[in-house]
């Protein structure tokens, strides 16, 4: 069958709008049967039921910012919190500026609601008291609980120079400046009026005694060595969660991996003082990599002057209160033992490290650094079958609606509506496999606000033929003939759906960029039907209409096709200069009024 | 339907004109009526701020068979938890009962009130949505609303200006959107509408719609207008009027089939679903499309027309426009006497060229020969570009 040559163009411009059809179901397919995807879109909570929490960084201060990087690890830890608590198909992701969104299946229970906001707090406290762990040896420190030397002390090196290394599993590590100030002399730390307690020790604090600092036995009550020594670090993290983080006030704890716990004094260096923490490869003096790793902090102003503080009332205490525990979420990240008085606001921790566990201690104690404690905006609970009858309806609606533009456009362009059904069908295929694919690749979520948007984009779509099909028609009331009709009426109409496009779409765009809430998902949907609005118009509507401007029943103006030219008032087609025809209608007027 | 179409015929070859720009005056009273109107609303009522401005707990309870008495059993239900909490207890759609209180300490008191309900309505748990909000939830949106706000004018502002070539559009275009957001928020502010966030976002979607609206009838008036300054036959304010006139039959069909999906939602969300996100956001998209059309056709282009007129160049544009419709007209009132009734100096640029015609068709319509000539044969030299003399221009 010979192809009208007039048809060429046209089909080659639709054939490419099937390839691309094809394609993103191929592509669907492809994932979908080898990959994780699936053949709908995911729905999001309010449909499928569950539970979405929107969580609010809490500040400390009025008027800190928080980067996106800060919001990054938030999300990383709060992650990591919530696949810890056992929940599967949990969804955590950022919003707006700062507000991170968790989803969950299902209704959370309390604790674990709370353990979601928790603050991931970075402290450092002094160490009064350390004991091991693990559960082999007899528990030696319940006989003279106080004592610390006869503790079982983690073989702690005496500070004999800044990169002295830990023997052992990297606790603890050496705390020295850091080495773009080498430091030489560790123990020359003056620490004159910071070390008002030499105090021996032994000496059992009276309960009533007050601690003179942080570094005081006197900390250590009676009640906090019992619950120092019911501390089981091993057997139930559980019990090291509940443990309260209180900054004016000594803590027990244990340390991350579990092998020791501690009685810390009061914190005296938070997080937010840290200014950045690298990992680095430790230099000599003649500024070669020695093949040591190291971390590298750096303090703010007010973290430098505490920190200096600290270390030079540590140096001149015996082990292993010249130690130093960081403590993030309660648990010792790491003890480093101070070798110096360090005032220059930077430090360096040495130790056995390998380039990845100085990289993770760095990441903690720069993100750890987040005085970040979460605050709960919204808690939606949604129940499955509320969920399941809002699809519903919500798809009952989208029918009616689509129903309706239907009707409308069969009745005001005849025929030329069937056009208009078939673009928004193509529209429709488009967006339902562009929103399974971005469910898929980007986690998108299909929310009540995204099926409003896709049901509201019906009208915006249906919006563009109607802009095209009413330029036609002027064309064909100027006396055009319906082919040359179509193309110049195109013309024209294309520059207004992209300026209108255009303008609907940095609507939607900004929407989505700076709303924070649920109702983004309504940005999305208008987003992305704005842009299969341009494609269906560009590649089918117009095509289509330029073939069937070569058929007979449009191209003749049949009385149901919608351009009929009598229906439109043209009758003539007068050409009257410059590229120019007249309208018909004013003639027929000027006819009228010659009678 | 046939009429309609006539009409839109009609108004394309300007046989029929709706003076749109001409009577600015009237629209500009009427748009400031419904101003002050929603101004007194939002003042004086003030807006029914939603639960999620003012922090509270909500509870949906679906699934409900029995509604004898529910309000009391609802207030009974969370009395048992909380004793003298507020409640507000609402039905909404066909089986479900709204219940808004206010914030609990604790979430195992809203599980309590939770499991409360649940026995009351004798439904189980599962079917009960819990929502808690807290009052900065509210602030926070209406904060990222108004920075989203601001980057959209800006950004709007300068894509039109750019896509227009002219500033006077884009404010024109701007002033029409403040109009629309002003009298969106009056309404909302008047009939009672509970604001909520997905209101908000309803707002900032009518502002991408009022404007699409907009640019459409601004592509024409600028088409127009181009023609208009090329030709010198009609004033800056009658090309736009035409414009108007002719984008108007495309106006309604927009924003009718904008509308229809639009009105489904709200019906289902009013009638099935109750409040919710939907009803909402349509609620905000309904009233706001409704308003940006009528706001598109009767603020935006005669704010614009005011705005050109001013300009020097449009001045003369009007002078040479006027000059051309007099001279048709009394080209006409002297050589066809009586022929055509109607001759005022051509409110329409559209009447003078039909007169100009009508006068051809009337007037020396046989040659010497006593054989009809064509109208173009004779009005050939008046149809060439008319350059006005040196000194004039």
């Amino acid at each position: 069958m010979a192809i009208n040559p007039h048809n060429r163009g046209p089909l080659r411009t639709i054939s490419v709008l099937v390839l691309l059809i094809v394609g993103l179901y191929g592509l669907l397919g492809a994932v979908s049967t080898w990959g994780t995807a699936q053949r709908t879109p995911k729905l999001g909570l309010d449909l499928q039921g569950g539970t979405q929490l929107i969580l609010t960084p809490k500040l400390d201060k009025a008027g800190q910012q928080i980067n996106q990087g800060q919001v990054t690890k938030a999300v990383d830890i709060i992650r990591a919190r919530v696949n810890g608590s056992g929940v599967t198909e949990a969804e955590v992701s950022t919003q707006g500026v700062g507000d991170i969104v968790v989803s969950l299946p299902g209704t959370p229970d309390a604790a674990t609601i709370a353990s979601l906001q928790k603050s991931s707090q970075l402290r450092m406290r002094a160490v009064l008291v350390t004991g091991s762990a693990a559960p082999i040896p007899a528990p030696a420190p319940t006989a003279t609980p106080t004592r610390t030397p006869t503790a079982p002390a983690t073989s702690t090196p005496k500070a004999t120079g800044t990169t002295t290394t830990a023997p052992k599993s990297g606790f603890p590590p050496a705390l020295s400046a850091a080495t773009t100030t080498p430091t030489t002399a560790p123990t020359t730390a003056p620490a004159p009026a910071a070390t008002p307690t030499a105090v021996p020790p032994s000496a059992t604090p009276a309960t009533g005694a007050k601690p003179k600092n942080a570094s005081d036995p006197a900390w250590v009550t009676p009640q906090l060595q019992a619950a120092f020594d019911a501390l089981k670090c091993t057997s139930n993290p559980k019990s090291v969660e509940a443990i309260v983080d209180d900054p004016s006030k000594p803590m027990v704890t244990c340390s991350s991996d579990g092998t020791e716990k501690f009685i810390l004094g009061p914190a005296e260096v938070n997080g937010a003082q840290i200014a950045n923490a690298t990992s680095d490869q430790q230099t000599t003096q003649n500024g070669s990599s020695s093949g040591q790793w190291e971390v590298v902090l750096n303090f703010n102003s007010a973290g430098t002057d505490s920190f200096c503080t600290v270390t030079s009332r540590l140096v001149s205490l015996p082990s292993p209160r010249n130690q130093f525990g960081i403590v993030l979420d309660n648990q010792v990240i790491s003890a480093p033992v101070a070798q110096a008085s360090l005032c220059a606001g930077t430090a360096s921790i040495t130790g056995s490290f390998t380039a990845a566990s100085s990289k993770a201690l760095a990441d903690q104690l720069k993100y750890g650094a987040l005085p970040m404690s979460f605050k709960l905006q919204t808690e939606d609970q949604i129940s499955p079958t509320l969920g399941g009858d809002q699809l519903t309806r919500g798809l009952l609606a989208g029918g009616i609606g689509l129903l309706l533009v239907v009707a409308y456009s069969l009745f005001q362009y005849r025929a030329l509506g069937f056009v208009t059904i078939s673009s928004l069908l193509i529209a429709a295929l488009l967006t339902y496999g562009l929103v399974t694919l971005f469910g898929w690749s980007q986690g998108f979520r299909l929310t009540m606000a995204g099926v409003t948007g896709l049901i509201v984009s019906i009208g915006i779509v249906a919006d563009s033929f109607i802009l095209y099909f009413e330029r036609v028609r002027d064309e064909v009331r100027d006396g055009r003939a319906l082919r040359a009709a179509v193309e110049t009426g195109w013309g024209r109409a294309r520059r207004t759906i992209l300026i209108s496009d255009g303008v609907n779409f940095l609507a939607a765009a900004v929407l989505y960029v700076l709303a924070a809430s649920n109702v983004r998902g309504f940005a999305f949907t208008l987003m992305l039907t704005t842009i299969i609005d341009i494609i269906v118009v560009f590649l089918f509507t117009h095509p289509l209409l330029s073939i069937l401007a070569n058929t007979k029943f449009f191209g003749q103006g049949h009385k149901w096709s919608g351009l009929d030219p009598k229906r439109l008032g043209a009758r003539n087609v007068t050409y009257a200069g410059r590229g120019r025809v007249t309208i018909a209608a004013r003639r027929a007027a000027a006819e009228g009024t010659q009678s | 339907m046939s009429s309609f179409a006539e009409f839109g015929n009609d108004l394309y070859s300007g046989k029929r004109s709706i003076d749109f720009v001409g009577r600015q005056k009237t629209w500009y009273t009427v748009s400031l009526v419904l101003l002050v109107l929603a101004a007194a609303g939002l003042f004086g009522r003030g807006l029914n701020i939603g639960l999620e401005f003012r922090g509270g707990s909500e509870f949906q309870v679906a699934s409900v068979t029995n509604f004898n008495n529910f309000e009391a059993r609802a207030k009974a239900a969370v009395g048992t938890v909380n004793p003298g909490a507020n409640v507000v207890v609402t039905k909404t759609g066909t089986d479900t009962v709204r219940v808004q209180t206010e914030k609990f300490q604790s979430t195992t008191l809203s599980d309590n009130v939770k499991s409360a309900l649940a026995r009351e309505f004798n439904v189980s748990a599962n079917s009960i949505s819990a929502n808690i909000i807290g009052p900065s939830w509210g602030a926070s949106v209406s904060q990222q609303a108004i920075t989203a706000l601001i980057w959209f004018l800006i950004l709007v502002s300068l894509v039109l200006a750019a896509y227009f070539r002219t500033w006077k559009m884009s404010m024109a275009a701007l002033i029409a959107l403040a109009h629309d957001l002003v009298i969106t928020i009056g309404i909302y502010a008047l009939a009672g509408f509970e604001v909520t966030p997905a209101s908000v976002i309803g707002f900032l979607t009518i502002l991408g719609y009022s404007l699409y609206d907009t640019v459409v009838v601004f592509d024409k008036v600028r088409e127009n207008t181009q023609e208009a300054i090329g030709n010198g036959r009609l004033s800056f304010s009658q090309a736009a009027n035409q414009a108007v006139n002719q984008t108007l039959v495309r106006s309604i069909n927009t924003s009718v089939v904008a509308l229809l999906p639009v009105a489904s939602i709200l019906f289902i969300g009013y009638f099935l679903l109750g409040p919710g996100t939907l009803l909402d956001l349509s609620l905000a998209l309904f009233v706001g499309i409704a308003v940006g059309t009528y706001s598109s056709i009767f603020i935006a282009t005669p704010v614009l027309a005011d705005l050109r007129e001013r300009e020097p160049a449009m001045k003369a544009l009007k002078k040479r426009a006027l000059r051309y419709q007099a001279a048709q007209a009394r080209r006409e009132g002297g050589e066809s006497a009586g022929g055509d009734s109607s001759s005022q100096t051509g409110a329409d640029g559209d009447d003078s060229s039909q007169r100009d015609i009508a006068r051809v068709a009337s007037g020396g319509g046989t040659s010497a020969t006593a054989r009809p000539i064509h109208p173009y044969v004779q009005t050939g030299p008046r149809n060439q570009p008319k350059r006005p003399p040196k000194s004039k221009r």
